[in-house]
This record gives C-alpha cells, sequence and structure tokens, in this order.
C-alpha cells in the first residue's frame, strides 16, 4: 500500500502501477513526446527516476533503449553501474532493449574529477556537458528520435521556483518537458515522469523492485536545489497538490497565448459603470459597498 | 523496533508500538520526502509499527546539479 495525499488515496501496488503509467502515458499525449514507432533513448544513471522511466517505457511497449556514462567517481560509479547493468540484462534484454555505456575513464584517460581539475572547472558542469555531449552523440550515431530523461515534478517545480524567484524569463522557455529537435541535428529531448512526484517514482521502484543505488552521487551537492524541494514539500505536506499546481499550472500558462494588459484594461472598463446609489465604478447594479450598508441598516433596526 | 535511517546512514532503537505518522513526527521528518519501507513492503501513514518490526525510512529527494 502508498497513500498519495494530492490525490486523497492509498494504493495497492497494480493500481499504483496502473496509476503510474496512466501519469505518463498523459505526459507523452499532452506534450507530444513520441509515438510507438519512436526509437527512444533513455539517459540511466542507476538511480531510482531514470531506471523507473526505462522500465514504464518498456512495459508500456515504447522502444526504449538507454546510455549509461560512467564517470569514473571511485565506489559510486562501480556501483551505479553494476545496478544499471543487472536492470538491463533482467528487466530490459527480456523486452529486446539494448545498453549503451560510455566509460569516461577509457576516452579521457581520467575520471570526472582528475578532469575537472586539469581543465579548472567545477565537477558538476565538467559532468554536465560531458553527458549532455554523449548522449546527444550516441542519439545520432544510432539515429534515435527521441532522448528520454527522467527528470521528475519536484525537480521541475524546484527548478521553476528558482528561476522565478530571480526571475530568471530567458529560461522558463527551456522548462518545457518537451523540447524539439534542433536544426543542427540535436534529437529531441523530453521528461515523461514530469507529472510523478520523487516520492511517487521512489515507490514505484520498491514496490516493483527495481534494484537502484539510493546513495547520490558524492559530489551532489545541489544545497540550493535541496532547499527549494524542502521548501515546496513543506508546502505539499500542508497542502497537498501543491507541487503540480504550480508546475502544471506553469505549463498551461505557457501553452495560452498571453492575455496582453491593454485589453485586459479595456475589458475591465467595458464592463464597468456607475453604482446606482454611489456612483462609483462598479461590474453591478448596486456596488458591493452599498450592498454591504444597505443590509447592515436592514439588520440594525 | 529497528529503524534504519540515511545520510547518515545509521540505525536508531524506537520504543512501539507507534504509527507511522507519529514517528515522522517524533523524528521531525517530511512525510513527502520520504518512504517506510518493512521487509520489502511500503509502510502507510496510518499503519502500526511494533517493537520486532525492522523498518527502512529512506530518503527519495535527491539533490542533483
Ligand atoms: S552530482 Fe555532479 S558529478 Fe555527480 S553526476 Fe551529478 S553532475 Fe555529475
Ligand atoms: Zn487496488
Ligand atoms: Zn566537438
Amino acid at each position: 500500500m502508498i497513500d498519495l495525499p494530492r490525490h486523497n488515496a492509498a494504493f495497492c501496488k497494480g493500481c499504483f502501477n496502473v496509476y503510474v503509467h496512466d501519469q505518463v502515458s498523459r505526459a507523452i499525449k499532452s506534450e507530444r513526446m513520441f509515438g510507438k514507432d519512436d526509437r527512444i533513448l533513455v539517459a540511466v544513471s542507476g538511480g531510482k527516476d531514470s531506471l523507473a522511466l526505462w522500465d514504464i517505457l518498456l512495459k508500456m511497449g515504447y522502444k526504449a533503449d538507454a546510455l549509461y556514462v560512467n564517470l569514473g567517481i571511485g565506489g559510486y560509479s562501480d556501483v551505479s553501474h553494476a545496478k544499471v547493468v543487472k536492470f538491463s540484462e533482467t528487466v530490459a534484454s527480456p523486452h529486446g532493449a539494448v545498453l549503451h555505456v560510455h566509460t569516461v575513464e577509457q576516452e579521457a584517460g581520467a575520471g570526472i574529477k582528475e578532469l575537472a581539475m586539469l581543465i579548472h572547472r567545477p565537477t558538476c558542469s565538467t559532468c554536465g556537458t560531458i553527458k549532455r555531449y554523449q548522449f546527444n552523440r550516441v542519439a545520432l550515431e544510432h539515429k534515435y528520435d527521441v532522448m528520454a530523461t527522467g527528470h521528475n515534478l519536484d525537480d521541475e517545480a524546484a527548478r521553476l521556483l528558482g528561476n522565478v524567484l530571480r526571475w530568471q524569463e530567458e529560461y522558463l522557455d527551456k522548462q518545457s518537458p518537451s523540447l524539439p529537435a534542433s536544426l543542427d541535428g540535436f534529437a529531441k529531448k523530453v521528461k515523461p515522469l514530469f507529472r510523478l512526484s520523487e516520492r511517487e517514482l521512489a515507490a514505484y521502484s520498491v514496490l516493483n523492485r527495481i534494484d537502484y543505488i539510493v546513495e547520490e552521487c558524492p559530489m551532489a551537492k545541489g544545497a540550493r536545489t535541496l532547499l527549494y524541494k524542502e521548501v515546496l514539500n513543506r508546502l505539499e505536506t500542508e497542502s497537498p497538490g501543491t507541487k503540480q499546481a504550480f508546475y502544471c499550472g506553469f505549463l498551461d500558462k505557457q501553452r495560452k497565448p498571453e492575455v496582453s494588459p491593454t485589453t485586459m484594461a479595456e475589458k475591465d472598463q467595458a464592463m464597468l459603470h456607475p453604482c446606482s446609489v454611489c456612483q462609483q465604478p462598479t461590474t453591478a447594479e448596486v456596488c458591493s459597498y452599498c450592498k454591504m450598508m444597505a443590509r447592515a441598516k436592514t439588520h440594525s433596526v | 523496533m529497528q529503524v534504519q535511517l540515511s545520510h547518515p546512514s545509521r540505525t536508531i532503537e524506537i520504543k512501539g508500538p507507534k504509527k507511522a505518522k507519529d514517528l515522522f513526527k517524533e523524528l521531525n521528518l517530511v512525510v513527502e520526502a520520504h518512504l517506510i519501507i518493512r521487509g520489502d513492503e511500503l509502510v502507510t501513514e496510518d499503519e502500526m509499527l511494533y517493537d520486532q518490526d525492522q523498518i527502512e525510512i529512506r530518503p527519495v529527494i535527491s539533490g542533483g546539479t
């Protein structure tokens, strides 16, 4: 059993899987991500989100292969690599899916930490560049139609909160869960898990016996992301559904053409006329102030 | 009951019986950021936990980049 406060319900394993697949299917359709004939490349890290994504897509009948990038971060990379290979052999292979592996050390002669030190860049930004590059390269070389990542509702809501707090509007356009293929030959990028929370994805992994790596990459010090997630989860606990309303509301707004301020003012003006009692502008026959005062008088008698 | 926690990894002893919900409160943990696992089953907030149980409270939030 798992309870989902934002849906005011508790589910058994069977019904929860139906719920998860349904949310992913709604995400794929509403954002026109891909169809049953498209070849999908999933970026897997060994964590719960990406392995759950691969699992879900295969069980829903999509053609999904995966790419794992071994970063050469000591024990963390050894363990996550082993978990990905195990999942690939036991779950993905029977579906006919293939796992691609890129090992940073093999090509660069050093792990990600040493490499970052050599070029005087922060480890995570070096890592980001390498992962993006390899993801694109494998997608092009093997002619995949779409690249999919395991970003979930918490990831996207936290990122949106960060961008909104600093009004980084130029980043808001890039927050769509479905980015079209670019002219220079990059494949389309999608995030099919954007409707599911991190807790739901962890629950899916536990219930379906997906053996993922619980510990985090030792380089992960996304203090700011964690803070945003924590704040959002406090709000979520107080009023379930907040995260979804925040992120999905943003997507809805982006889809609709904006109402310009002039038309809003015009609309207002068209609806306003003087109150029949006091002459102040109102949209009703008698303004709410006059109505209230009239009521107060009748009651005080 | 034995309760296994992460970040940092440690095991603590808590007196049962106790509702899962109250265990969260006692440890000052946010429900939305954790799962309670008993054996290989998930435990809901309203379920009872007993002295002989082995419990894992698993954080589900990752920092990423
Ligand atoms: S935390 Fe940094 S180094 Fe680790 S996987 Fe993420 S981006 Fe790469
Ligand atoms: Zn059921
Ligand atoms: Zn190049």
